[in-house]
């Protein structure tokens, strides 16, 4: 396959950028979009020039690394795709490729298409866990937990943090990230005890980097992991609740 | 004499004690820090996978001033976070005959009888208490409707002792140490460092005292001190090129301590894995696994033809050969890793590989969803079954999977004494980038256990014994001769790699390196393939000193620098590996030589000759490893010739 690739190079934070255009040749359509990417890069390697930056790690879509918009969507035109699973085959030879970083003012750009994604740390930091001790568990199997319930906290414990949900937002909100980790936590009876703190914490972190919600379900269809908008639901139904209780118990 | 003593806990009259009660006891022997005290130390961890971060968030926990530092964006980006199909416990919830001392004695035997027993005792005691952590962490493991957790089989065990998430069991067990690690850093014990990669070691005295690193948004170099120095960074199967690794695995902590004195052991024990989907052209960049826990429920077959064509479906039950089937039938397709990579290799090569480049063997799921129906299978791989889709464009419930061997872990690594200290005083080594518990081969599950025993049941006990006296001991300063000279090292470095401006990228060299390690040092070897790569490794390094290409400057973000970094200390690795694996002359679990195998062709030991660890000493650039043996004495699990039929 030969494409045109128009992608985004920016040398750091501080300086503008542009759009650049190279001509990826001889493709093979079993290539991933990074192994395309990784052949540009050698041929600007040998040419004299600087590589296209961009995060990557296991390519096995389950690091949360990499992640580029692709055409103007996150991950690219295939759903349920990390950016590293989408292989080239999905595209057509000779289609033009537009390559950009996430967009996202919470995500401010380090170089070409690498961002900084630390504000999804801080989130965690704010209450993105239980409270035990390394030594204080009982035994595993004297919590039971109902099968449904711990399908349910799995399919929102299966998001990788790769912030796809922020850059499609047209808000750059993070609400699909954070409600995931909560309702990871909040509906296992480990989480329980710590359940409102913990939502009013991290919602308190997240607001003060991201945008707002507006339902818009932009994440949801972005989500590699396709993580359910449900989850913001119940972050709300909950943060309302916080408020109160937070607020009694004060 | 050695210089190597493993202090493994011994009796007055200097015999090895009960291996029942030696943690316990032992335990109870060791020095502890006062709990008031315990901020008075400083601890350094490099890397932030499961021992990484499980050690880092305890020992904030338990009060040590801790610097966690990670070359990823976040902590929880580790490749851990790949492992798919399990982590091991002898909780026997099942009531199939499981222990603590069978989950010992599989380990044991699985390691084909390299391993030192006192650490492997240790880690079967503490798996339990690893589920029951990661459950009140609110780990989401797999249940039953009842509610009780799920358990599945795995290779190299006749007992149901596999505790999972989906196939996401690595993924959910370090988001919880994560998720640990980033509560201790609210609480201001740990202080993450992210984006900074570990380029040496630096040794004051003969203690290790502190790190050099580069920042790699940056290019900064900074020093960091501290009481005692902890690397958990993973192991070396990138030495490959194609493995099932994620990218940015290296060796260079590794690498690095090592030439700052720590023993380098049993560097030849690689694990080739079973599952991986097969390389489909020359620029693919990495394997793929598909988890273990498939063999499970599906079975493994080639056409009983060499040169069969037809589709598979097209291809009927007799003229099918379920090999694993026949020739292991009390194990059949669930025998250790070593013994179905091999056996996939003998048919491949015996040209009845499947697939366009004839470089598979099936992975047939079709009589399990007969069995147990589609949805039953469905629920148990789907995530494995839509990756496999996605790389391939093929449905593995409609056509069986394509599946071959490919580098996966690396059982050799740093050597440790039963502390987990390495031969540098003050240097712990935990996780992967050690040599401790798998001997000559890992069973599946393994891992993820080893990881977090280490992190959270053991290295946070044996540092306070190590801390204990060096209570007012001071500081060593930044400002020191030896992080002068350690960071002078690093400068130097990075400078003559972005001033060769040769012809050839680093990933060219890589590929090289590769080629030869598969070719030689493979599933497969023998002395005069061995020796060829002797002779080839270090003239393909001459080679990349001289023409590599590494555009850019050290002052910012630059891929191609940090993989030449990598990429120079895998071309010094890979001659070890080399080293190790000649000097070995007999097969043990993922090492085969050729020249020793049984009459039916497994893996055959020399216990009268080779029942040691080998544990190397750097002697200076150039110059060949001394050779170290720890001698290995099997109290409780009689060596014999392993096997799975």
């Amino acid at each position: 396959m030969n494409l045109t690739l128009q992608v985004w190079r920016q040398a750091g934070p501080d300086v503008p950028g542009s759009f650049a255009t190279y001509e990826a040749t001889d493709i093979s359509a079993d290539a991933s979009f990074l192994e395309m990417l990784d052949l540009v890069n050698e041929r600007l390697v040998l040419d004299g020039d600087e590589p296209i930056e961009f995060s990557h790690d296991c390519r096995e879509g389950i690091c949360g690394s990499c992640g580029v918009m692709i055409n103007g969507v996150p991950h690219g035109p295939q759903r349920g795709t990390a950016t590293c699973q989408l292989h080239m085959r999905t595209f057509a030879d000779g289609d033009e490729i537009v390559i950009e970083p996430w967009r996202a003012s919470g995500f401010p750009i380090v170089k070409d298409l690498v961002v900084d994604r630390s504000p999804f740390d801080e989130i965690i930091q704010a209450g993105g866990y239980v409270t035990v001790d390394t030594g204080q568990a009982q035994d595993a199997n004297l919590t039971q937990i109902p099968k449904e319930t711990a399908d349910l906290a799995m399919d929102a414990a299966a998001c990788i943090g790769c912030g796809a949900c922020v850059a499609a937002c047209p808000n750059g909100a993070a609400q699909l990230f954070t409600s995931a980790k909560l309702a990871h936590l909040n509906l296992l009876p480990q989480g329980d005890a710590e359940r409102y703190e913990r939502t009013e914490s991290m919602v308190g972190v997240m607001e003060s980097y991201f945008g707002s919600c507006t339902n818009m379900g932009e994440c949801e269809t972005a989500c590699p992991k396709e993580i359910s908008i449900d989850f913001i639901a119940m972050m709300n139904k909950d943060y309302v609740k916080a408020k109160f209780r937070n607020r009694r118990s004060a | 004499m050695s210089v190597l003593d493993p202090k493994v806990p011994l009796d007055d009259d200097g015999n090895e004690v009960a291996i029942q009660t030696m943690w316990e006891d032992h335990k109870f022997d060791m020095d502890l820090v006062n709990p008031a005290n315990k901020r008075k130390f400083s601890v350094i961890v490099v890397g932030t996978g499961l021992a990484g971060a499980s050690a880092a968030a305890t020992m904030g926990e338990l009060g040590y001033d801790v610097d966690a530092f990670t070359f990823h964006d976040s902590p929880r980006r580790a490749h851990s976070i790949a492992a798919q199909g399990g982590i091991n416990a002898a909780k026997n919830y099942r009531g199939d005959g499981d222990s603590i001392f069978r989950l010992f004695y599989d380990t044991v035997k699985g390691g084909d009888f390299r391993s030192r027993e006192a650490n492997v005792y240790r880690l079967a005691q503490v798996s339990n208490d690893i589920i029951d952590q990661a459950a009140a962490q609110g780990v989401p493991f797999a249940r039953e409707y009842g509610g009780m957790l799920a358990n599945r089989s795995f290779g190299g065990a006749q007992v149901s002792r596999t505790f999972y998430a989906r196939g996401q069991t690595g993924q959910q067990l370090l988001l919880g140490a994560y998720q640990a690690l980033e509560r201790q850093v609210a609480a201001g014990k740990v202080r993450t460092h992210t984006h900074k990669e570990m380029l040496d070691i630096v040794v004051v005295d003969g203690r290790a005292r502190g790190i050099i690193c580069r920042d790699l948004i940056t290019g900064e170099i900074t020093r960091h001190e501290a009481n005692a120095v902890v690397l958990a960074t993973g192991g070396y199967s990138n030495a490959f090129y194609l493995s099932t690794n994620a990218m940015a695995c290296n060796a260079t902590a590794i690498w690095r301590a090592h030439r700052r004195g720590a023993f380098f052991a049993n560097a030849c024990y690689t694990q080739i894995h079973p599952t991986a989907i097969p390389a489909s052209d020359e620029f693919q960049s990495k394997l793929t696994l598909m988890s273990e826990s498939l063999r499970n429920d599906g079975r493994i077959w080639v056409p009983t033809e060499v040169g069969d064509d037809r589709a598979p479906s097209d291809i009927p039950e007799d003229e099918r050969d379920y090999y694993l089937e026949r020739k292991y039938p009390s194990f059949g397709n669930l025998v250790p890793r070593d013994v179905a990579s091999r056996n996939a290799k003998i048919v491949v090569d015996e040209g009845r590989g499947v697939g366009p480049l004839k470089n598979g063997v099936y992975l047939d799921f079709a009589d399990a969803i007969e069995r147990l129906g589609f949805d039953v299978v469905w629920d148990r791989y789907s995530n494995l079954f839509e990756m496999y889709e996605r790389i391939t464009g093929e449905d593995p419930t409609k056509r069986p999977m394509r599946i071959f061997p490919a580098p996966h872990y690396t059982m050799g690594g740093l050597w440790v004494d039963y502390h987990l200290m390495t031969t540098v005083d003050g240097l712990f080594a935990i996780g992967e980038c050690n040599f401790s518990d798998h001997g000559a081969n890992r069973l599946g599950a393994s891992a993820l256990m080893q990881g977090l025993a280490d992190g959270y049941f053991v290295l946070p006990y044996t540092i306070g014994n190590f801390l204990a006296d060096k209570l007012n001991e001071g500081e060593v300063g930044l400002d020191h001769d030896a992080f002068a000279a350690a960071e002078e090292v690093v400068t130097a470095r990075t400078k003559k790699l972005l001033a060769i401006d040769g012809s050839r990228t680093v990933d060219h060299f890589h590929r090289e390196l590769g080629k030869i390690l598969w070719d030689y040092c493979g599933m497969a070897r023998n002395e005069d393939g061995l020796v060829k790569a002797l002779g080839e490794i270090p003239a393909l390094r001459e080679e990349f000193w001289a023409d590599v290409k590494v555009p850019g400057s050290g002052a910012t973000l630059n891929s191609s620098l940090e993989k030449a970094g990598r990429v120079a200390d895998f071309l010094e690795l890979g001659e070890l590996m080399v080293r190790d694996a000649l000097d070995r002359n007999e097969s043990a679990g993922g090492h085969f030589r050729e020249e020793s195998q049984t009459d039916e062709g497994e893996a055959k030991r020399d216990d009268e000759n080779y029942s040691y660890v080998s544990a190397w000493a750097w002697q200076g650039q150039g110059e060949a490893q001394e050779l170290h043996k720890e001698p290995l004495a099997f109290r409780y699990v009689p060596p014999s010739q392993r096997s799975y039929k």
